[in-house]
């Protein structure tokens, strides 16, 4: 049996793991590797039946990556009636074109590669989102079903700061004990004395 | 009055009699049996494990051993990027290397950081904290500039008197021979720098001038 | 016995003391900067925690902040010893993410040097295991010798002998000569008889077949679960070989075996080793004949500011170490958002604590050696 599509993997999945939420986020690029972005709390769950389950035997997980999405900024014109002042000191009520600024919270973002060793096919991608990117950085952590990904994600909490519950041993695996950021995300700036003074000469 | 004696020696040896100095003597012993610590950090250790291969034999130089000892060790090749991390283990190393020492900073990596320089946890030259006597460009270096550092740093001990005020570390005994080891900050290393060893050249070289 | 100390929590012994040990990160044996906290029992190892970072050099923060083109030469310096295949494993996701196309003649040489570089690291491995084992240099010096005409061969096609910078996305940076091929054939003609006389010195050996048969054994599923991959994950059996399952490249126009172990212990990571050297020529003889005219390069690839769609893509090779992928995603702009790579070398020294559990400290050191780990690929 082949590897099915990620809209039939979806289906399949919420039927067979109930009340887990399993949405399709499409790839742009021609490698068309889609990927499957799982809710937190069923995400174990997910794990454990696509690794068991006879015809897909996802028993290999290859690769888990943090990715860093920092807040953005949407902006948009809105017509609002506001009470402008005229230049004899009179008010009156008007529609004004404003242009008004939403915060997107960003989040943080662990990726899962999985392939089957036994039926030879894959990648089938999984995607967790914190919900933003200061205080609830917890994801499940998905070593107890692939032992695989044990280093990558204490990587993923040394350079992101994701915290994965339920892992044997997370701690720092490439700074060193003491070290208090997280340096891949976008927002590091290195220590003062590092950064080189850039003179233009022109 | 030197040329004098040059000729005297010349004359003297045809007839079998050698003379020397003393201190040609000790610097042909010291320079001729260098013996280097096994310490390869990254790329460029492979470049210097190749030299002491058959093809390029860097044991007839007289570094016939490399010890794996610090304490048996006179020369220590930094071969490869010096993270911050391993920092301190570089200085603690140096530190229990008996006198004389001497360093080579093999790679662009070991001088200034290399084409790693824009890192978090790249130090930015291991001349930072330790003083180093030669410098190999070179990303990484072939054998034979390795060799031929090993000859200048040959030539360096040749030259070095053993009175007067130009005399070699090892010989005055208030210069330190131990320097102190960084720790471990919050976001990098405390002191960034060691500023009695590091000398900023001319012009600071921080300034990226475009 | 073996259950209980793979326990996580703390092993009181029945007498004596535990000692702790931290070999490295300065160590002659530890193949680089990397270190291993190991609690002993007498002799046997009771607990190890391996420690790396020690050469961190933020490799995928350089190549995020540079265009893709700029990433080429720091794959060279990921597992140094290898710069050929690490340079394939990152055009071949390119080539995935935007979609390009590479010339058939590119193809084969792109075999051609990757193979090459396999058959010089697995020489290397078993001269630095059988050093590690107590064969002070002897081995390591008729690999050596080996690597130096390949390395010959390399800086006469590409300009440096270990950092080649060679590959592009879209083919190759320059063409083979005619000249330069017949070497390679001279040479490929002459390596089976170094095979043979590298074998004839160890394969009788009796300190090799006492210390390595039956040392540090990894069954199966374990190595499945792991995410082990390379010759590590073959010699306890698994036939899992990226060439063969993924037909990435042109591999499916030759014929080669996938030597399999039975055992999983440092001999049969010793032999895989040993017998792939062999395929390796064979995989060599038929690329050089079959190598057909033309040009290495797509001359429509923008390499200097590629810009491709914004999206992601996963590529990966089977690299000496075992399987070497870079995970890229693109925003659209000529800087990659993300960019990861997956590190065969870090992946395989998962299992390292449960190999060595049991067995003595001197033996660690040769499971450690079979495992062939790079500190560039493991620390980046």
């Amino acid at each position: 049996m082949a590897l099915p599509s990620p809209e039939d993997l979806k289906a399949q999945i919420e039927a067979g793991v109930p009340g887990a939420s399993v949405t399709v986020i499409q790839n742009g690029s021609p490698s068309a590797q889609h990927s499957l972005l799982l809710d937190a709390e069923h995400a174990r769950a997910v794990a454990e039946l696509l690794r068991d389950h006879d015809g897909w035997r996802l028993d290999y997980c290859s690769l888990v990556t943090g990715v860093d999405w920092p807040d953005t900024e949407t902006s948009e014109k809105v017509k609002v009636k506001k009470m402008v002042k005229a230049a004899d000191g009179t008010e009156s009520e008007e529609e004004v074109e404003e242009v008004r600024k939403t915060k997107v919270a960003g989040y943080l973002e662990a990726v899962y590669h999985l392939f089957s060793m036994e039926k030879k096919h894959g990648p089938v991608v999984l995607r967790l989102r914190t919900a933003d990117r200061g205080a609830s950085v917890h994801l499940p952590s998905l070593t107890p079903v692939w032992r695989g990904a044990e280093f990558q994600e204490r990587e993923a909490f040394d350079l992101y700061g994701i915290i994965f519950d339920g892992h044997p041993d997370l701690r720092r695996i490439l700074m060193w004990e003491g070290f208090k950021d997280y340096p891949m995300r976008k927002d590091y700036v290195p220590p003062a004395d590092e950064i080189p003074v850039v003179e233009v000469h022109r | 009055m030197a040329n004098d004696l040059k000729e005297l020696k010349i004359e003297l040896s045809k007839n079998g009699i050698f003379t020397t100095t003393l201190e040609e003597l000790y610097n042909w012993g010291r320079k001729n049996s260098v013996w280097p610590l096994t310490f390869g950090l990254a790329c460029c250790a492979i470049e210097m494990i190749a030299t002491t291969m058959a093809r390029y034999d860097l044991a007839r130089f007289g570094a016939e051993v490399f010890r794996p000892s610090p304490r048996q060790a006179d020369l220590i090749i930094v071969s490869g990027t010096v993270t911050k991390k391993m920092a301190p283990q570089v200085v603690r190393l140096y530190n229990q290397m008996p006198e004389p020492k001497y360093v080579i900073a093999m790679g662009a990596c070991a001088i200034s950081g290399g084409p790693f320089r824009d890192g978090y946890n790249v130090l930015k030259g291991i001349d930072r904290y330790i003083p180093v006597d030669v410098h190999i460009p070179g990303c990484p270096p072939r054998p034979e500039a390795l060799i031929h550092a090993f000859m200048t740093l040959q030539k360096k001990i040749d030259e070095q008197a053993l009175t007067g005020a130009a005399r070699p570390r090892h010989l005055q005994a208030d210069l330190p021979s131990e320097f102190p080891v960084p720790e471990f900050g919050e976001h990098g290393l405390e002191p960034p720098q060691n500023n009695a060893v590091f000398h900023e050249a001319e012009g600071n070289p921080l300034k990226v001038i475009q | 016995m073996r259950d209980a100390l793979l326990d996580r929590d703390v092993y009181e012994p029945e007498e004596g003391e535990i000692m702790e040990v931290s070999m490295g990160p300065h160590h002659p044996s530890t193949h680089g900067v990397f270190r291993m906290d190991v609690k002993l029992e007498g002799e046997r190892v009771v607990k190890l925690k391996p420690v790396f970072g020690y050469l961190h050099r933020n490799h995928e923060k350089i190549a995020e902040h540079g265009a893709y083109l700029s990433a080429i030469p720091y794959t060279d310096r990921l597992d140094y010893l290898c710069s050929m295949t690490n340079n394939w494993g990152y055009v071949l996701a390119v080539e995935k993410l935007a979609g390009i196309a590479v010339p058939e003649r590119a193809e084969y040489l792109r075999v051609i040097v990757a193979e090459l570089t396999r058959f010089q690291n697995h020489a290397g491995l078993i001269g630095f295991l059988l050093q590690d084992m107590g064969a002070s240099g002897t081995p390591l010096m008729y690999a050596f010798r080996e690597r130096e005409k390949i390395l010959d061969l390399f800086e006469s096609l590409s300009g440096a002998r270990m950092m080649c910078n060679y590959m592009r996305f879209g083919g190759l940076r320059v063409d083979a000569t005619k000249e330069w091929l017949d070497e390679v054939r001279a040479l490929v003609g002459r390596l089976p008889q170094f095979v043979d006389e590298y074998e004839a010195l160890l394969r009788a050996n009796e300190i090799l077949l006492a210390r390595t048969q039956g040392t540090g054994v990894l069954p199966r599923e374990l190595a499945i679960n792991t995410g082990v991959t390379g010759p590590m994950l073959r010699a306890s059996g698994v036939n899992y070989d990226i060439r063969k399952v993924d037909h990435y490249g042109i591999y499916d126009r030759f014929t080669f075996k996938v030597p399999l172990g039975e055992h999983g212990d440092v001999y049969d990571r010793y032999m895989m080793r040993l017998l792939e050297m062999r395929e390796t020529l064979k995989l060599l003889e038929q690329a050089l004949h079959d190598i057909p005219e033309g040009p290495v390069m797509d001359p429509k690839v923008r390499l200097r500011g590629l810009r491709p769609k914004a999206g992601e893509a996963y590529g990966r090779i089977e690299s000496p170490k075992g399987e070497l992928g870079f995970f890229l995603i693109s925003d659209g702009s000529g800087n990659p958002y993300r960019y990861r790579v997956r590190p065969p070398s870090m992946i395989n020294l998962t299992i390292l604590e449960d190999m060595c559990v049991g067995e003595n400290i001197a033996d660690t050191v040769i499971i450690l050696g079979s495992v062939d780990i790079v500190l560039g690929e493991v620390d980046r």
